[in-house]
C-alpha cells in the first residue's frame, strides 16, 4: 500500500508540475487532478487492486497529457519549466553527478551568498576494469526548492566575488572547473564590490584562467549567467533557456508597461519567441557548443537517467578542452566524436585522458579561448573568410603589427635597454667618484667657499597642453531662454541663460556644478586635437540579426536619425600630440546599447590599439546595456570585448574608461568595469540596473542618489570624478603618467 | 508661564479653534503666471517617499526668460484660497499665488504644543550624544518623565573626534520629560536633544498630551 501511496503522490506532483508549466485548465488536466485528490483522499477505502488499476488508467491519461504538452511547448513554458521548484538544481547534480563533494565556504543559509555554491568534488570514468578519478571545481548558482535564502539562484556581488575566490584556487591547484549556471540574473545591488564590478572583475579573470572550464545552462539570465559563464565549451539544457532579459522584463520595455503593472500574457509570449532563448535557437546562434538532452518536459530532481548523461557530457566536454590542447591527440579525438551521436550515455569511456596541462599546453588553451569567443557572433555582421577584402584587410593588419613591432618594440626596446644600461653605468660611476672626491669637497667647503648647487633639472619634461584654437559651442545654445538647474531647491543656483550654459560654461551650472547632458559632436571637437580624429570601421552596421518583429524600423530611424550606422564611434586621434584609439558609445543611437556591431568595432578598435601600441579610451556618451532585440549575440559581446580588453592590458596598454550621462548594465559589468582607470564626468549615472529593476527585484526602494558618480566613487567602482571642462587636459595627463609600459610613446 | 488646568484649555482651545496651518505659496521669482493647475477645495499632496523624492503636486506655471516652472506644493493640504487675477499677470517675487491649508495631525500638535510647554535643550554642535551613565541609569530605573536633574548635573556626553564634552542643565531643578535622541546618535548642531519642565507642571504636560491624544485621533 505504501508503494500505491507513493506512486499516487508521484502523479499528483507531475500533473501539478504540468499545470505549473501549462496553466491550471490546460487540457483537462483540473479533472485529472481532481480525481487523484478523490483517490488520495479516499484511499485506504478502496482494495489495493482497484486502486491500483485506477493509478494505471490515471497514468495512461497523464501520459497522452505530458505528450501533448512536450509538443507544443513555446519558449515561455520552457521558461516556466527552468524556474519550476521540482527541477534539479546544482545540489541535486552535486550528488547525483559527481562521487563525492564538499562545499567550500558555505553550508546552506550559514553562507556568503547561499545563492551561489562552490564544491570541491570527485568524478569518475571508468575505463576498461579501471576507475579513474578526477578532481574538478563546482561553481554554480543554487535555486533550491523553493527556499526562500537561496533568493532564486540570484547571486549577490559577494556570491560572485566567492565564485571569483574559488576559481583562483582551481588555478593556483591546476584543476579544471565545472560551472552550472542556474539564475535569473544575478541581484541588482551596488553595495561593495557591485553587482555590475563584481561580474566584470568576473569576466577578466576567466578570460585567462589557466585551466580547463566547462560551462553547463540551465537558466541563464545575461549578466548573472556570464558572471560564470565564460568557458571553454559551453553546454546547455534541452529545455533551458539563456537570454538577455527575462521575456517578463523585456515585455515590461516593448510594451512600456508602468511599474507594478503586469504585462499581459500574449506580450510576454511574443517576447521569449522573439528573443530567441531556447536551446536549440543559442546553439544555431552559436552561443552554446552542444545540447544536452532532457527528458520531453524537462528533467525534474529525481531524473537519474538525465544526471547520467550529464555526467557523461560533462566528462566529455572536458575532455574535449584537454585534447584541443594537445599535440598527440588524433586517435582520443576520433573516440570522443565518435561517441557523440549516441543516446544512451555509454557506462564505459573508450579513453582515459589526463586533465592538467603543461605550460605550454595552458598557452594554447587560453589562445583557442581567445579565438573562440573572437569568432562568436561575428558571423550574423557578414564578414567573410575568404572575401578579397577579407585578405587585404588581413595583409594590412599583419603589416601594420610589423611596422609597429619593428618600430616601438625592436627599435624602441633595443633604444630602451640602452638607456637602461647607460644610467646604471653612470649612477655607478658617480658613486664611483663621490667616494674619491668627498673628502676634497668637504675640505673645499671647510676654507669657506660656498658651495655650488647645479640647477635641478627635470629629468622627464612633460609638454604643456596647447589649448585648442576655436571651441565648438553646442547648437543648443541657440535659444534665448533661460533654463533651471536641477539643483536649484538644494543649491539655491539661479536660473542660467542658455547661450551662457551651452557656450562658455560647457553645459555645467556655475553655482553648483550640475552638468548638464550634451550631445557627442561636443566632445569629439572639444577634447581631441583639431583635425585629428580618423574613424575607422564605420561601415560594420547594426542589423536584426534575431528577426525581431517591429526592430527593423527602430533601427532604421536611428540610422536615419544619426546617420550612423551604429551605436558605436571607433576612432584614432590626438591628445597633445599623442596618439590614441578610441571608441565611443553614443546617446543618439539607440541608447548607446550594445549589440554584435558594437561589440565587433570595440574588439577592433582594441586590437588596433594593442597592435598600434596606443592608448585605448572608451568614452561612454551613454550606454543603456545591451541590446536586448539581438538577444544571447549581445550578451555575448560582454566575454567578447573583456577578452579583448584583457588582451590589450596584458599587453601593456593603458585603457581608460569615461563615464558621461547614464551607464548602465552589460557594458558596464564586463569591458567597461573591468578597467583599471574608470572615471566619470560629474553628474553621471553608473550602476548594473536602474531603479525600477532593483525595486521590482529586490522590494526596495533606492535613494534618488543611488547611481551617482559620488556614490559610485564611495564604493570603489570608479577612480575619480572630472570636470567636463578638464577633461582635455585630465585625459592628457592619465596619458602621460597611466598605463602599462608597452605604449608607443613611453 | 507655569502651566495649569486653565492653560492646558486655553492652548487646546486654540487648537480646536483653528487645526490647521496656513501655508501660503509665493511666486519664488518674476515672470508670467501662465497657468494655475489646481482650483480652490483640490487637495494637493507635498513631497513624499522615504528621501522625499517624489515631487509635490503642481500648483502653477511660472515662466520667466521663456522658461516654464511648475511650482509645486511643499504641505499637504487643501487649496483655500486662489489669487485668479494673477493669471496670465506678470508678478513680482514674493507675490502671495494661493494658500494650502494643511490641517494639522496628531503627531504635529504634539510636538507644537510640547515646543510650547517644555523647555528644550538643544544640540550645541554636530556630535555623537550619548547620555550621562547616572542619568541613563536613573531613566532606566525610574523612567522617563521621572529623573529631576538639578543645575550642573549632566545630562549628556558630546562626543566628536574623541574629543568628549559634557552638556550639563542649566537652571532651575527639572524633569527629563523627553530625551530626543538615541544612544551614539549624530545630532545636527541646533537640533533638540531633550525637553525639560518643572516638576510641578509634569502631571499637566502628560495630562495635556493624553487629552491631544483622545480628541485626534492619529
Amino acid at each position: 500500500m505504501r508503494e500505491l501511496q507513493r506512486y499516487l503522490h508521484e502523479l499528483i506532483d507531475r500533473v501539478v508540475y504540468l499545470q505549473d508549466i501549462k496553466g491550471e485548465n490546460w487540457e483537462g488536466s483540473a479533472y485529472l487532478l481532481e480525481d487523484l485528490k478523490r483517490l488520495k483522499e479516499n484511499f485506504f477505502q478502496i482494495s489495493e487492486k482497484d486502486c491500483h488499476h485506477l493509478l494505471e488508467s490515471y497514468e495512461a491519461r497523464l501520459k497522452i497529457l505530458e505528450d501533448r504538452a512536450a509538443k507544443e511547448l513555446t519558449p515561455y513554458e520552457i521558461v516556466k519549466i527552468t524556474r519550476n521548484t521540482q527541477r534539479f538544481t546544482l545540489l541535486d547534480i552535486l550528488e547525483n553527478v559527481y562521487d563525492s563533494y564538499t562545499e567550500l565556504g558555505g553550508e546552506g543559509d550559514i553562507n556568503v551568498d547561499p545563492a551561489v555554491v562552490c564544491a570541491r568534488a570527485m568524478i569518475s570514468r571508468r575505463v576498461g576494469d579501471k576507475v579513474y578519478l578526477h578532481q574538478v571545481i563546482v561553481i554554480g548558482h543554487e535555486k533550491g526548492h523553493g527556499e526562500e535564502f537561496r533568493n532564486g539562484g540570484s547571486a549577490k556581488p559577494w556570491g560572485n566575488e566567492k565564485a571569483l575566490r574559488y576559481m583562483r584556487v582551481a588555478e593556483t591547484e591546476g584543476i579544471p572547473i565545472h560551472f552550472y549556471i542556474f539564475t535569473p540574473g544575478a541581484y541588482p545591488i551596488e553595495d561593495y564590490p557591485g553587482a555590475a564590478q563584481q561580474i566584470a572583475r568576473n569576466l577578466y579573470f576567466m578570460s585567462k584562467l589557466r585551466v580547463p572550464t566547462v560551462a553547463f545552462i540551465s537558466e541563464g539570465g545575461s549578466g548573472g549567467a556570464e558572471a560564470i559563464g565564460l568557458a571553454d565549451i559551453r553546454l546547455m539544457a534541452s529545455r533551458g533557456y539563456y537570454s538577455v532579459i527575462s521575456p517578463e522584463g523585456a515585455a515590461a520595455i516593448e510594451g512600456k508597461i508602468k511599474e507594478g503593472e503586469r504585462p499581459p500574457r500574449e506580450l510576454v509570449e511574443f517576447c521569449a519567441r522573439q528573443l530567441k532563448i531556447t536551446a536549440e535557437d543559442n546553439l544555431r546562434l552559436g552561443t552554446i557548443d552542444r545540447i544536452v538532452p532532457e527528458p520531453p518536459l524537462g528533467a525534474r530532481r529525481n531524473d537519474y537517467q538525465f544526471f547520467k548523461r550529464l555526467r557523461y557530457e560533462m566528462i566529455r566536454a572536458t575532455d574535449e578542452v584537454v585534447l584541443r590542447t594537445k599535440s598527440l591527440k588524433a586517435f582520443r579525438s576520433y573516440a570522443l566524436r565518435r561517441k557523440k551521436e549516441e543516446e544512451n550515455p555509454p557506462d564505459e569511456f573508450d579513453i582515459y585522458v589526463r586533465w592538467d596541462l603543461s605550460e605550454v599546453e595552458i598557452e594554447k588553451l587560453l589562445d583557442l579561448r581567445s579565438r573562440k569567443y573572437r569568432q562568436m557572433s561575428r558571423h550574423v555582421l557578414g564578414i567573410t573568410k575568404c572575401s578579397f577584402r577579407g585578405y587585404m584587410e588581413k595583409t594590412q593588419d599583419v603589416g601594420l603589427r610589423l611596422y609597429h613591432d619593428f618600430r616601438y618594440g625592436v627599435l624602441k626596446q633595443g633604444q630602451k635597454m640602452i638607456q637602461r644600461v647607460m644610467e646604471d653605468l653612470s649612477g655607478e660611476g658617480v658613486a664611483f667618484l663621490k667616494q674619491l672626491t668627498e673628502p676634497l669637497k668637504t675640505a673645499y667647503d671647510l676654507l669657506g667657499t660656498r658651495p655650488r648647487r647645479p640647477k635641478a633639472r627635470v629629468v622627464t619634461m612633460e609638454e604643456a597642453l596647447v589649448d585648442l584654437p576655436e571651441l565648438y559651442v553646442s547648437p543648443l545654445a541657440l535659444e534665448d531662454r533661460t533654463v533651471t538647474c536641477p539643483n536649484a531647491e538644494t543649491h539655491g543656483c539661479p536660473d542660467i541663460w542658455v547661450p551662457d550654459l551651452y557656450g562658455e560654461f560647457c553645459g555645467v551650472c556655475p553655482n553648483c556644478g550640475y552638468h548638464f547632458p550634451l550631445e557627442y559632436q561636443w566632445y569629439l571637437s572639444n577634447i581631441f586635437d583639431a583635425k585629428s580624429i580618423k574613424e575607422f570601421n564605420e561601415d560594420i552596421a547594426s542589423g536584426n540579426p534575431l528577426g525581431f518583429e517591429g526592430y527593423d524600423k527602430k533601427l532604421a530611424l536611428a540610422k536615419k536619425k544619426t546617420g550612423r550606422k551604429s551605436a558605436i564611434i571607433t576612432f584614432q586621434a590626438r591628445i597633445g600630440g599623442i596618439s590614441l584609439i578610441v571608441a565611443m558609445l553614443i546617446a543618439d543611437f539607440r541608447q548607446g546599447t550594445v549589440g554584435v556591431a558594437e561589440g565587433e568595432k570595440f574588439i577592433q578598435a582594441c586590437d588596433r590599439a594593442r597592435i598600434t601600441k596606443r592608448p585605448f579610451l572608451a568614452f561612454i556618451h551613454t550606454t543603456g546595456g545591451i541590446r536586448i532585440h539581438e538577444g544571447t549575440l549581445g550578451v555575448i559581446q560582454m566575454p567578447r570585448c573583456t577578452m579583448a580588453v584583457r588582451e590589450y592590458i596584458d599587453a601593456g596598454g593603458l585603457y581608460l574608461v569615461v563615464y558621461d550621462n547614464n551607464s548602465y548594465a552589460g557594458p558596464v559589468a564586463s569591458f567597461l568595469g573591468c578597467s583599471p582607470y574608470q572615471f566619470a564626468i560629474r553628474s553621471t549615472r553608473i550602476g548594473f540596473a536602474g531603479p525600477r529593476v532593483i525595486r521590482e527585484t529586490t522590494g526596495e526602494d533606492v535613494p534618488p542618489d543611488y547611481h551617482s558618480a559620488e556614490n559610485a566613487l564611495r564604493r570603489g567602482h570608479i577612480q575619480g570624478i572630472w570636470d567636463r571642462r578638464e577633461l582635455r587636459k585630465k585625459l592628457y595627463e592619465a596619458l602621460l603618467t597611466m598605463g602599462g609600459q608597452n605604449l608607443y610613446y613611453k | 508661564m507655569a502651566l495649569d488646568n486653565r492653560k492646558i484649555n486655553q492652548l487646546l482651545q486654540s487648537f480646536r479653534a483653528n487645526p490647521y496651518r496656513i501655508f501660503v505659496v509665493v511666486t519664488p521669482h518674476t515672470g508670467y503666471l501662465r497657468e494655475f493647475l489646481v482650483k480652490e477645495g483640490d487637495e494637493v499632496k507635498g513631497p513624499s517617499g522615504k528621501w522625499l523624492e517624489k515631487p509635490g503636486t503642481p500648483l502653477f506655471i511660472l515662466e520667466r526668460e521663456k522658461n516654464p516652472k511648475t511650482i509645486r506644493a511643499k504641505a499637504s493640504g487643501t487649496i483655500s484660497k486662489v489669487n485668479r487675477e494673477l493669471e496670465g499677470r506678470f508678478v513680482e517675487a514674493f507675490e502671495p499665488v494661493l494658500e494650502i491649508k494643511h490641517t494639522l495631525t496628531q503627531k504635529e500638535i504634539v510636538a507644537e504644543l510640547l515646543r510650547k510647554t517644555l523647555h528644550i535643550v538643544t544640540a550645541p554642535e554636530k556630535a555623537r550624544y550619548f547620555l550621562s551613565p547616572e542619568l541613563a541609569k536613573k531613566i532606566e530605573k525610574e523612567g522617563e518623565g521621572r529623573v529631576v536633574v538639578k543645575p550642573g548635573d549632566e545630562l549628556a556626553i558630546m562626543s566628536f573626534m574623541k574629543r568628549e564634552t559634557p552638556v550639563l542643565h542649566e537652571g532651575p531643578p527639572m524633569v527629563v520629560f523627553r530625551v530626543f535622541f538615541s544612544q551614539g546618535q549624530m545630532v545636527e548642531q541646533g537640533e533638540p536633544l531633550f525637553g525639560l519642565c518643572l516638576e510641578e507642571e509634569r502631571p499637566y504636560v502628560e495630562k495635556l498630551i493624553a487629552r491631544v491624544k483622545e480628541e485626534w485621533p492619529a
